[in-house]
């Protein structure tokens, strides 16, 4: 039985009834409820600086007819606030002459646990480990000036309820763990970040001292950079390591592969189905099944169990990630890519876990096929203009390359590329695949949602580099 | 209907009260009610229309030293009842931190509310569609607008009451309607976006939809077919909208917290020459109407006039209490950062500065967050305008620029066309030296 109506004057029942009144000749919709309850403890500058809970609930009820969404949701989980948000939504859509359609897969598919990772653990002993951190970090070495630390978890319960009465449900646990170093030498700065994050226990993460690994990470990281030189600007070949540096695949192609973007025809992959986009070789999916990932999920924000859905395979353009409302209107079947940031959201297609899977080289090879280039281990962040295509990504761990060798590590620069002709740049894949540490959060209009990456080593045959250096 | 005073005070109370009897030794509560509509349409059709309605409460209790805080949307009295234990208990274990305290009471906010931050103006969805329907109408009166990506209208409304167990309460009403177009333009293979947007806090005081219907065509059209150019240093003249990112950029780096944490470039800075001459930088609360304005700060403490730089000398720090204590700075009422922030015009037209050298590159639009606030390092992609001889030639794009504050910021030239669009504001910006990074 639903536990959303505890403590209200609704029960499932009368709360199916509005529902189905409502949505009775609309095309989809559903009553999505959910509650949160999540913390965030800061250590910085070697003191606790903030320890924060924070508890959440609320609904979003969501009415589609055509193409067209009414939403309302409220933190007011009541008859009289979903009555109100019933007549809001009909108003929206006066003359509404749909089909509901109900059909749904069902799953029994558990990728997590069902545990609460803010309460498993008592804020004492979170609190213990941060200062260790702090202490560990600081022990290392006397160059580092700054630590700062941050543990973050969360339980999201979910319930949608559909027209007919069908309840779908999840229970999510989410944790990250973050340490950012800043070292001082010379009169000269540089910070280090490394995090770790899924859908587990903080103690995944922390048992047998393996939060150490974190610390040393960040603190390899940030000395690296103290010893970077200006970044050379301009055209050249990229080496991209494995795990993280992804976010190029999410941001180059994911984003674009998006349904509404198709739908609406403002991506500039809209008319490439079937078409080649990417060298040979090259094969992206976008996976929502993986154990504990970051972005897995039993079920989407929609109650669609999430899915293998392969992209791009062989350099070809297989499918777009969707959600209900653009596959029905793109004639296809929603791929289970329909997520939101909370209730208080709309549903929008959204990545999960991108990865490219595997090819033949080395990394090895890739470097000493290069005269003059970079190699780029690790990035701060991305971004990508849909339409024209153009995507950005900022190194923090970036190397130079000489003559097939690996040189000085050069200072923070930013690389630009346009997504639909850098994957078909791409010269070699490597047999090195790795999944980023669980630390990726996509933003969209607005909304952050929780995402993985994954990619092999790869070589480029040109990005522009925005250093400093001619 | 937006809750009045009274009932989000009652609240505030209870927390406040409640705390104490449980063993808080001071405490501060925000309850704050926002309810938000929104319509969106696509190629002139509505797309999807939004309602949503929040009330929140963020408590802080400190024992002695020690704090924590919670935030919950259920203001049932059983559920706050055992968020405020809960917040209790997580004080109790969390370290003493001898800078933590509420603001000294002499630096409460006492007095007048007279700025005009709340517009009563009810627009029903029909309104609103039709506004930004229009919008849309005249920018698709241009033949290579093809597509749009959704335009919208938003109309939000908010009060909240701020206490705190020294004495303080107080709060205010705002609103905001924000209008925006974001259309497609397509030639010759080539396809570009652009938009425009306008957010006021009076209704009345918006773009009207035709400017901003016009305003998205025009700058997505001249985005069309751009191209690459070669690697090189050259001056880049900043289009008000990115210029206001750089101003952003400089506040962040002199807030009390990172300069108190030594994570920014700009410490030990003050009184210290780091624009040229001609640079001043005001930020300033009490503008009428303006979307920056705000009476007290977070915390509840009053908000001065700061003049943050004066003839190009950082002449002082956004300070709030926690971090100011730690630079044995008083609150300048800066908890919520800036408030009105803004360069002051140059003495240069927009003609002049475009002019003044032979090959310029206009910047309309950066992408990627590539501020690094500990070295002054930035790098993002960019895209806009070649200027050869005062003249806007072809547009630009897939490149990069970059380059380090500390040598950016001496080098900035401002025209005389300072408007109040955002809450931070620039007028147009020449920077001479900065690397493009292109072929």
């Amino acid at each position: 039985m639903s536990s959303f109506f505890k403590n209200t004057d609704l029960d499932l029942h009368k709360a199916e009834k509005i529902v189905s009144e409502t949505l009775n000749k609309c095309d989809d919709g559903e009553l999505y409820l959910e509650d949160t309850k999540s913390e965030s403890i800061v250590l910085d500058d070697n003191k606790i600086k903030s320890s924060n809970y924070t508890k959440d609930s609320g609904y979003g009820f969501r009415a589609i007819n055509g193409d067209v969404v009414a939403y309302s949701h409220s933190n007011e989980i009541s008859e009289k606030s979903l009555r109100n948000s019933s007549k809001n939504l009909k108003s929206t859509l006066k003359n509404s002459e749909g089909t509901y359609n109900s059909e749904i897969k069902k799953t029994n598919q558990k990728f997590y646990n069902d545990l609460d990772p803010v309460d498993e653990k008592n804020l004492s002993d979170k609190i213990k480990i941060l200062n260790d951190i702090n202490e560990y970090s600081r022990s290392i070495n006397r160059s580092v000036k700054q630590v700062t630390a941050n543990f973050l978890g969360e339980r999201k319960n979910v319930e949608i309820l559909r027209s007919g009465g069908e309840l779908l449900r999840d229970s999510r646990p989410l944790v990250r763990i973050n340490v950012s170093v800043m070292v001082e030498k010379n009169g000269r700065k540089e910070t280090g970040v490394y995090g770790v994050g899924g859908r587990q226990s903080y103690d995944e993460f922390l048992k047998n001292d393996d939060w150490k690994k974190i610390c040393d990470e960040a603190y390899r990281i940030a000395t690296t950079n103290l010893e970077s030189k200006a970044s050379p600007a301009g055209e050249m070949k990229v080496v991209l390591g494995p795990g993280w540096p992804a976010i190029l695949i999410h941001e180059a192609v994911g984003h674009g592969l998006e349904g509404d973007f198709n739908r609406k025809k403002t991506s500039v992959f809209h008319d490439l189905v079937g078409k080649k986009v990417a060298s040979d070789g090259v094969t992206i999916i976008d996976d929502g099944t993986i154990d504990k990932r970051r972005g897995s999920l039993n079920i989407d924000d929609e109650g669609t169990p999430t899915e293998k859905t392969v992209l791009i395979e062989n350099g070809i353009l297989k499918n777009f990630m969707q959600d209900r409302l653009n596959a029905r209107l793109m004639n296809t079947k929603s791929t289970g890519n329909g997520r939101r940031e909370s209730y208080k959201h709309i549903v929008m297609p959204r990545m999960r876990n991108t990865i490219m899977l595997n090819g033949n080289n080395t990394q090895d090879e890739m470097i000493k096929s290069v005269d003059k280039g970079i190699f780029a281990v690790s990035f701060g962040g991305g971004q990508v203009d849909i339409t024209s295509g153009k995507f950005v990504f900022s190194c923090t761990e970036a190397y130079e390359i000489i003559n097939g060798k690996i040189g000085s590590p050069i200072k923070g620069a930013t690389l630009i590329g346009d997504g639909p002709s850098s994957l078909k740049e791409v010269l070699m894949v490597g047999n090195d695949m790795m999944l980023d540490p669980g630390i990726g959060t996509c933003g969209k209009a607005g909304q952050g949602v929780p995402v993985g990456v994954g990619q092999p080593s790869l070589l480029i045959d040109k990005m522009t580099v925005g250093g400093t250096q001619i | 209907m937006i809750k009045e005073d009274r009932f989000l005070e009652k609240i505030a109370d209870f927390c406040i009260s409640k705390s104490k009897a449980l063993g808080s030794t001071s405490s501060n509560v925000l309850v704050m009610n926002t309810i938000s509509e929104n319509v969106n349409i696509r190629n002139k059709k509505l797309d999807g229309s939004e309602r949503s309605e929040n009330l929140g409460v963020t408590l802080t209790t400190y024992i002695g030293k020690k704090k924590a805080s919670i935030s919950s949307t259920n203001l049932s009295e059983n559920n706050l009842i055992e968020l405020v234990t809960r917040c209790i208990d997580s004080t109790k274990v969390t370290p003493e931190d001898e800078y933590n305290s509420l603001p000294d009471q002499e630096l409460h906010f006492k007095g007048e509310k007279n700025l005009e931050l709340y517009d009563n103006t009810h627009l029903s969805n029909d309104e609103k569609i039709n506004f930004i329907k229009e919008a849309e109408e005249v920018a698709f009166s241009h033949d290579k607008i093809v597509n749009t990506n959704g335009s919208g209208f938003s109309e939000t409304k908010s009060n909240f009451i701020l206490a705190n167990s020294n004495g303080f309460s107080d709060g205010y009403k705002t609103s905001q309607f924000t209008a925006y177009c974001e259309v497609v333009s397509k030639s010759n293979g080539s396809m570009e976006r652009d938009y425009e947007y306008s957010s006021k806090r009076h209704y009345k005081d918006l773009l009207t939809p035709k400017q901003i219907g016009e305003s998205a065509a025009k700058l997505a059209i001249s985005k069309l077919n751009p191209k690459k150019i070669e690697s090189n240093k050259m001056g880049i003249v900043f289009d008000k909208r990115i210029a206001q990112n750089l101003l952003s950029t400089f506040a962040s780096a002199i807030s009390s917290n990172t300069i108190s944490k030594g994570t920014t470039f700009l410490k030990d800075c003050l009184n210290k020459k780091i624009f040229n001459d001609q640079i001043n930088i005001i930020d300033k609360a009490n503008i009428k109407k303006a979307n920056g304005s705000r009476y007290f700060d977070s915390e509840g403490v009053r908000i001065e006039d700061l003049q943050l730089v004066k003839n190009g000398i950082l002449n002082d720090y956004l300070v709030e209490t926690y971090s100011g204590k730690k630079i044995n700075r008083k609150s300048n009422g800066r908890s919520s950062g800036t408030t009105n922030l803004y360069f002051e015009n140059g003495d240069q037209s927009f003609d002049q500065l475009i002019n003044s050298e032979k090959k310029l590159l206009y910047i309309k639009e950066t992408i990627g967050r590539g501020a690094n606030i500990i070295t002054g390092d930035y790098s993002v992609g960019a895209s806009g305008i070649m200027i050869e001889n005062g003249k806007f030639t072809f547009p630009v794009s897939e490149i990069t620029i970059a380059g380090n504050f500390n040598e950016m910021f001496k080098n900035i030239i401002l025209a005389d066309d300072l408007e109040f669009k955002y809450s931070t504001n620039s007028p147009t910006m020449l920077v001479n030296g900065i690397t493009v990074g292109g072929k």
